[in-house]
């Protein structure tokens, strides 16, 4: 049996501990919003916190998942943080696959730096968006560290 | 009967929001025509409405798809009593916004509140719906007047239910926005309190309606609509093919052979079946190559859950034959290519003696280039849920097209259509991939086989190890100058192996539509032009990606503009526009059997090298062309009609002591006739540079012992944020009056990297011939 904290919930699981989270997040619990995009940590789609760090849970088994776990479905209670409001105004997404993902490592970052420079996106946001959005990515990341200052 | 009747389906919200701040578009006249129809407009502001044969003015090739138009407003237009308006999305929505702009066309036209209307995707039904396919970057192009005209239709049909409840001439009655207004009396009518009523009228005939005035359109052309999912996007509530979740569903990934038209020969199931989680492990069938759209065949692992029927996958013995294709190799088969362009090919243009020419000219350029296989790589891998149930099978998927898609199930299960149904999702990303349905293919098989809901996964890995890749390409091109550096031959011999063999085996020469990207409609005003294409034998599933053989043509032809400028010692945007000529209409060439015009009539599509002209001098006065560069930066600017559209792009490049490339700023402007939704326009060209970045500098399949060399985005990397241009501005040219939409999904890419390479020698007098760029600027 495997414990999980995700979005403030407590799951007790019957799960191969051997299986990746995002697995577990998709098929056992239903949370669409994770998503599948390379499998080896490469792409970022399947971004979620954990206890507060940006991680890629497609390679993350769950018995290593030690803290809390926050998804996109549980990023903000009425899906206003400042991120998400900043995406809605630049109008960021196209295909939208990618985007959970974009907006959790974009939350993550800003957490930790509120003013983050071009060069700390650069070095934050490194997941793949195959539309091509990343201009809209980082001017949206400025306008929201800049609706938080 | 549905007419007006609330679909009852699961609808999301329109909603609107502010244009995005970042870059810039702009809306820029075609010089002289556009300010006569701007003077002319002030004369005639009487009517707001336009006989819809005033409008009508351009055919295009709508009609000639599979299943043509439909354009019943029934089908597409449903209001509630309480004055919700469903319409119907039938195209697939995969990031060009189409979802969005199709449904907003109708809601303009028959003046409904975008924000009392509600959107749902249409099931594949082209008997119903009409063509479904969304490719080819005909959305927009094939559907702006359709759209009107169903929304005429609903709205003139609001309009007569009114006028008989208040027993006045309809003559007298207007639409406002979501209602309709008795002039005389100020009376108002609902669109929800007229629905029932309307619903009992005739649709009127097409000849007999008003369509707006473009200068009262709301939402047309205005770019303050925002695609209706940006707000489910944010959430991950947005559903796409992997979302749907069906109870006692299976979870099947599957060992495809390695080796395009191999098969297998055993397999020893014992260690997958001991990994928790996996229940089965059974063959699927396989198609013989060309196997068309049909699954590829291989060993399927059933699981309780994905993981599992990976780790499965990945634990299963398997031995393969390898058949035909098996020592596919691409440093071999590059030299096989460039050899080929080094000897006389298939004719397939002809114009003047550019054999003759070439021998007495005063100077000969050759170029060659070569591009690579490439893989679409979009963020979704293909994926596909099935269900089978007492005879009936339905699927959910991200497909480009349901109808086909429908067809191709109907076929391969030997059922029929009818107790097919094709539920379509939204599509993480397509380009092309996702309107071969192989995958659904091989859910449906497999549903039905284990009597079980499933859905099948391709992993990344099988993404690119199976994918329909891009051509790949030779193309050799020598220009002969006489002596005052005029080019006064041109032969241009292009060898790639075609998407038709997907389909026929052993075909070698490119098909009509491939020749005519950017090889035989080439427009260059040049009196001796001669195209060549020689014989290229594929040995892996070719198929069609974002621009398609445009990607080398536009590549080939404006690296060689550059080339020759620099020969002649002049400025590239200069020799490009002499190249082009005076502005005219270009006639395909009489030599050319079957020339592609992207399958619209060439009265409506000419190629208009006005039109080619001025997008390279908008782009250029944009850019700043000629500007002073700082140390190491350079410019390079290139243009390319596809999609009966025109783009021209500049492109700024840095490139540091060490021969790092960065790309400070891209513009690019387009000319893509009447549009609908400006601000998904831009967002396509930003897209495109970004997909263009990722072609030009690390974008390559390889094969070596008929295997794909790569395997994931760590091989087959494609650009990130820090890499991407850091600037790309987009100039829209308003269309002239009359002037037809063209496509907007495809035709940015094109352009871009013979724009970087040419930038990249404005920068080092380094020129890149061969893709990708990869380490040849390292110093």
């Amino acid at each position: 049996m495997v414990k999980l904290d995700i979005n403030g919930q407590v799951h007790a699981l019957d799960v191969d501990p051997e299986t990746p989270l995002l697995w577990v997040l998709r098929d056992k619990l239903g949370m669409m919003g994770t998503k599948y995009g390379c499998g080896i940590a490469q792409c970022g789609a399947c971004s979620v916190h954990i206890d507060g760090a940006v991680t890629r849970s497609c390679s993350l088994p769950v018995s290593a998942v030690s803290g809390k776990v926050v998804t996109i479905e549980g990023l903000s209670p009425d899906s206003r943080h400042p991120v998400q409001v900043a995406w809605l105004a630049h109008q960021v997404p196209q295909c939208g696959y990618c985007q959970s993902g974009q907006i959790m490592a974009a939350a993550a970052l800003l957490a930790e730096k509120p003013q983050p420079t071009d060069a700390d996106i650069d070095a934050a946001m490194t997941n793949i968006c195959r539309c091509g959005t990343y201009g809209r990515i980082r001017a949206a990341i400025h306008d929201a560290a800049a609706s938080k200052a | 009967m549905t007419y007006f009747q609330n679909l009852g389906e699961q609808a999301s919200s329109g909603q609107t929001s502010s244009s995005p701040t970042l870059g810039r578009v702009e809306n820029v006249s075609r010089r002289g025509l556009f300010k006569g129809a701007t003077a002319l407009g002030g004369l005639v502001l009487a009517a707001s409405m336009l006989p819809r044969s005033a409008m009508a003015a351009y055919a295009t090739g709508a009609g000639a798809m599979p299943h043509g138009v439909v354009t019943d407003p029934r089908v597409f237009v449903s209001i509630a009593p309480d004055g919700i308006v469903t319409i119907v999305a039938h195209r697939s929505e995969m990031g060009t916004g189409v979802r969005t702009s199709l449904p907003m066309i109708v809601a303009d036209e028959m003046g409904a509140d975008w924000a009392r209307v509600r959107i749902v995707q249409a099931p594949g039904d082209e008997a119903k719906y009409g063509n479904q396919d969304t490719d080819g970057s005909r959305s927009t192009r094939h559907y702006l007047l359709p759209m009107r005209e169903i929304g005429a239709s609903a709205r003139t049909m609001l309009e007569t239910a009114a006028a008989q409840r208040w027993k006045v001439p309809v003559s007298e009655v207007k639409t406002g926005v979501h209602e309709v207004v008795h002039d005389g009396s100020g009376r108002r009518l609902g669109f929800g309190e007229l629905a029932a009523d309307a619903s009992k009228l005739t649709v009127p005939a097409a000849e007999t309606l008003r369509l707006k005035d473009p200068k009262e359109f709301r939402l047309i052309g205005k770019g303050a609509v925002s695609i209706t999912d940006l707000r489910d996007i944010t959430t991950g509530k947005a559903g796409y093919g992997a979302d749907v979740r069906l109870p006692g569903m299976k979870y099947v990934v599957i060992a495809r052979p390695p080796v395009t038209g191999g098969k297998m020969v055993s397999f020893d199931p014992a260690e997958a079946m001991k990994v928790p989680g996996v229940e089965r492990v059974m063959e699927v069938r396989g198609w013989p190559w060309p196997s068309k759209f049909q699954p590829l065949g291989g060993v399927a692992v059933i699981a309780s859950n994905t993981g599992s029927a990976i780790k499965g996958r990945n634990a299963l013995k398997i031995v393969w034959d390898d058949g035909a294709n098996a020592k596919y190799d691409s440093v071999a088969y590059r030299a096989e290519l460039e050899t080929a362009v080094r000897a006389p090919g298939l004719v397939v243009r002809n114009d003047g003696d550019a054999e003759g020419a070439l021998k007495t000219a005063d100077k000969v350029i050759v170029g060659e280039y070569y591009l690579p296989h490439l893989a679409h790589v979009s963020m979704e891998p293909p994926v596909a849920t099935a269900k089978w149930t007492n005879g009936k099978m339905e699927v959910w998927a991200p497909v480009q097209s349901p109808g086909g898609t429908r067809e191709d199930l109907a076929k391969t299960l030997e059922i029929s259509a009818d107790d097919v149904t094709v539920n379509t999702t939204l599509l993480g990303g397509g380009f092309g991939r996702k309107s071969k349905c192989d995958y659904v293919l091989e859910a449906a098989l497999l549903a039905r086989e284990l009597n079980a809901p499933v859905r099948v996964q391709w992993t990344r890995e099988d993404d690119v190890h199976h994918d329909y890749l891009h051509t790949v390409s030779a193309e050799r091109i020598e220009a002969g100058l006489d002596k005052s550096g005029k080019v006064v031959a041109w032969r241009h011999r292009s060898a790639a192996p075609t998407i038709g063999s997907t389909f026929v085996a052993d075909a070698k020469h490119q098909i009509p539509i491939e020749l005519g990207m950017g090889l035989i409609d080439m427009p260059f005003d040049i009196a001796n032009v001669r195209c060549e294409n020689p014989e290229a034998a594929a040995h892996t599933r070719i198929g069609w990606l974002r621009s398609v053989s445009n990607i080398p043509r536009a590549f080939a032809v404006q690296s060689m503009v550059a080339e020759i400028a620099h020969a002649t010692g002049r400025d590239p945007k200069d020799v490009l526009l002499e190249l082009i000529g005076p502005a005219r209409i270009v006639p395909f060439s009489a030599s050319v059997d079957k020339p592609w015009n992207y399958g619209e009539p060439v009265e409506s599509y000419p190629i208009d090298t006005g039109r080619l002209r001025h997008v390279v001098e908008l782009v250029a006065e944009k850019a700043g062309w000629g500007r002073k560069l700082p140390d190491g930066h350079g410019m390079g600017i290139a243009v390319h009609r596809s999609f009966v559209s025109y783009i021209a792009t500049v492109v700024e490049v840095a490139i540091d002591k060490k021969g790092v490339l960065t790309v400070p700023r891209v513009d690019t402007a387009i000319d893509c006739g009447q549009f609908v939704n400006p601000e998904r326009i831009q967002s396509q060209m930003e897209g495109a540079a970004v997909m263009g970045l990722s072609v030009a500098k690390m974008g390559e399949i390889s094969f070596k012992n008929g295997r794909v060399q790569q395997s994931n985005y760590d091989d087959y990397p494609v650009v990130r944020i820090d890499e991407a241009p850091r600037v790309t501005n987009t100039y829209i040219v308003p269309a002239a009056a009359g002037t037809p939409p063209s496509g907007a999904g495809e035709p940015g890419l094109p352009p871009f990297a013979p724009a970087l390479c040419n930038a990249i020698f404005a920068a080092t007098g380094k020129r890149i011939r061969n893709l990708p760029i990869r380490d040849q600027l390292a110093v």
